[in-house]
Formats: structure tokens, C-alpha cells, sequence
């Protein structure tokens, strides 16, 4: 089935994804995230699966920290990368766009698509760790503070994308 | 009252209420754009279609805007947010590497969290990708510790680190923005030809 493109002006849903921010900010004084999630979800599911091995780990110990949430899940980020998913169901389903399908360039099969999809997301878990956020956290909710460091980031973001663009563009022509 | 109005003015009880609902908004947002599409965010690395650009930059020009103009009122003292803190040598690094994995991977975790939701299988499998991107960061963690926190700066905002008053950098964002725009939509009618054949 092909989905529909009839995608939002870009100014509009900039507008509402702003407001949202905005709305954050003045609610609970932060901004949104995604990246933050992942990491709270997989500590929680190492220390439920090998125990032994959050101990001494730095990076575990700051995402299980009962200072941090009550409970790893119970923590604000992961609600809201929850939410990010039904709202993103929401307006697929509003637009017919909620199939069962692999979005990829003509020139790559379905399983190097698969491939680079899980790479890529690798990747970006680690660079993620490095910012200490990623488009959600640093560029957008960090770059609307004026943040020196996510401006820095969000620089540095798009330079990766466009160095290595040339080099991948078979994935997606 | 000022804000946020979590916890004085709303019970923190509803925090997590909040972030659902605020991830709503994200998340229906991002799909109405496009972003539960791969091919359609990765276009913004080959100039044919700069619709991440346009949007993020009107979101971050929108809520910047709010921002400053609630903490000018007192409403909101800017010092009130939480703001992350300035490493640059680690920020510069992670930087180029989200860069390098969004344009192999296709996505970016928020942007994966609506393709997953959307039967995205792609989606589905880039977020599988972060799970383990987090467990071999949580390996190599002990060993880059002390990259991660080298060149600490505190919270320090454009304004702050140029000297100039906060207005300025807001205004200086808007006119960069909006010359942005321009040049972008330029970019794309230059570009247009690179657009894959459906």
C-alpha cells in the first residue's frame, strides 16, 4: 500500500512542535527528549537480566539512581517517549499512514535497509551519550535556551550528516 | 506564581501525566511533518527537501521566543529550566557521530519512536540499534569517563559566552532563521533533481 505524503507544512508543524516545547517548559521546567528513554529502558533491563553487571558501572548506576525515578521506568523521559508514540499513531492513523512496511532508498534490499537501520541507531545511541542528548534534547530543546553546548552539538549534528551523505547515498537514492 | 508550575502550582503527581502528554504533542507533530519517514528526513542531507531544517528551526524560533519573553516578564526565570552543561570536546565528538549514524540509520531516536509506532519495521529495528548502541556505550564507559567530563564549563548560554544581552542573541536567531529559510527552499529547487524516482 502506498502511504499518503500529504505532509504538514513544515512551518506549521514547527509552530505546534514549539508549542509543545514551550508548553514543557512552563509545565515542568524542562525540555523533551528521546534519547534519555532508551538509556533509562536498557538499564533497567540489564538489571533485571544480569544484575551483577550495573555494579561499579558508572553508566547504569546514573540511569537505576532512585534520586533520578522511583523506579528506572517510572522516569519522566520514558512517559514521554510513550506519548511521542501514540501522538505519532495518532496523526499516522488521522492520515492513513500506519502500515506494516520498510521505508528505504530503490537501490538496497529490504535487509541491508534492516542492516543499517540497526547501525545507525547504534551509533546514535553512543553519539547521543557523548552530547548528552540528541536532536530532541540538545538541539531542539537545548538550541531554544540558547544553550552554548547544544548549539555546539546541533552544529556538529547536521556537519556529520552532510560529510557522510555523499559517501551513503546509495542507501537512499 | 511563576513557572514551572510543577511542583508548586500542579502536584507532582501528575509529572508523568504531563510527559505523556507532552509526548504526544512531540510525537504528532513530528509525524504530521513527515519524520515517521526515513527516506523524507534523510533528504535534508541531500538538499532536495530541507523540511528539518524548516521544522526544527520554527520550533526552536517559537519556543525560544516564549521562553524569553515569559523570563523577561518574570513569569519564568530562565534560571528556573533545567539546562544540560557545556563539554565541548565530548559535545563536538557525539555531535559528528548522531550526524554519521542519522544519515546511515535514518533516523533519529525521537523520529524512530514515530516510525515504530507507525509499523515502521525499519523504525522498529533502528530502536532495537539504540538498545545496543547503549550497551556498548555502557562497555567502553569506564574507559571515556574522563573524555566525557573533560573541558567542563557549567551552564553557559550563547549570550553569556559572547557577552551580548539576551535579546540580541534571540533576535540574531530569528533574522539567522529566516535568512535560513530562504536559502533553504533556494536549496531545494537547486537540488530538486536528486529526488529519488517514486
Amino acid at each position: 500500500m502506498k502511504r499518503s505524503e500529504n505532509y504538514m507544512n513544515p512551518y506549521l508543524a514547527g509552530f505546534g512542535l514549539g508549542l509543545v516545547l514551550l508548553a514543557s517548559y512552563i509545565l515542568m521546567g524542562r525540555g523533551l527528549g528521546a534519547s534519555g528513554a532508551v538509556a533509562s529502558f536498557t538499564s533497567w533491563g540489564v538489571s533485571e537480566i544480569a544484575p551483577s553487571q550495573v555494579i561499579g558501572n558508572g553508566f547504569f548506576e546514573k540511569y537505576l539512581d532512585p534520586e533520578r525515578a522511583p523506579h528506572p521506568l517510572k522516569d519522566w523521559l520514558v512517559f514521554e517517549v510513550i506519548g511521542v508514540m501514540i501522538g505519532g499513531f495518532i496523526s499516522g492513523a488521522i492520515a492513513k499512514r500506519v502500515s506494516f512496511s520498510i521505508d528505504r532508498g530503490a537501490k538496497i534490499s529490504d535487509g541491508a535497509r534492516l542492516f543499517f537501520a540497526f547501525i545507525g541507531g547504534s551509533i546514535m545511541a553512543v553519539g547521543a551519550q557523548f552530547a548528552r542528548g540528541c536532536t530532541s534534547g540538545q538541539a531542539l530543546s537545548g538550541g531554544s535556551l540558547l544553550n552554548l553546548g547544544s548549539w555546539v552539538a546541533m552544529i556538529c549534528i547536521f556537519g556529520g550528516g552532510y560529510l557522510l551523505a555523499w559517501f551513503v547515498r546509495r542507501l537512499w537514492q | 506564581m511563576t513557572a514551572p508550575l510543577v511542583p508548586e502550582t500542579i502536584s507532582a503527581d501528575y509529572s508523568l501525566l504531563i510527559a505523556v502528554i507532552s509526548g504526544c504533542g512531540m510525537g504528532f507533530f513530528l509525524e504530521r511533518a513527515g519524520f515517521g519517514s526515513a527516506k523524507k528526513l534523510v533528504s535534508q542531507f541531500y538538499l532536495h527537501d530541507m523540511g528539518v531544517f524548516k521544522v526544527m528551526f520554527t520550533a526552536i524560533v517559537t519556543a525560544m521566543t516564549g521562553v524569553f519573553i515569559l523570563s523577561s516578564t518574570g513569569f519564568m526565570p530562565i534560571e528556573n529550566l533545567a539546562m544540560v552543561g557545556t563539554f565541548l570536546p565530548s559535545q563536538i565528538v557525539g555531535g559528528l557521530i548522531l550526524g554519521i549514524g542519522f544519515v546511515i540509520g535514518g533516523y533519529c531516536p525521537g523520529t524512530s519512536a514515530v516510525a515504530s509506532a507507525t509499523g515502521k519495521i525499519d523504525g522498529i529495528v533502528y530502536m532495537a540499534g539504540l538498545v545496543a548502541g547503549m550497551l556498548a556505550f555502557a562497555a567502553i564507559y569506564p574507559t571515556v569517563e574522563p573524555f566525557l567530563n573533560a573541558g567542563s564549563m557549567g551552564q553557559v548560554t550563547l549570550y553569556g559566552y559572547f557577552g551580548l544581552p539576551s535579546w540580541l542573541v534571540v533576535v540574531a536567531v530569528i533574522v539567522m532563521a529566516v535568512g535560513g529559510f530562504v536559502g533553504a527552499t533556494a536549496l531545494e529547487k537547486k537540488f530538486a533533481h536528486l529526488k529519488p524516482e517514486e
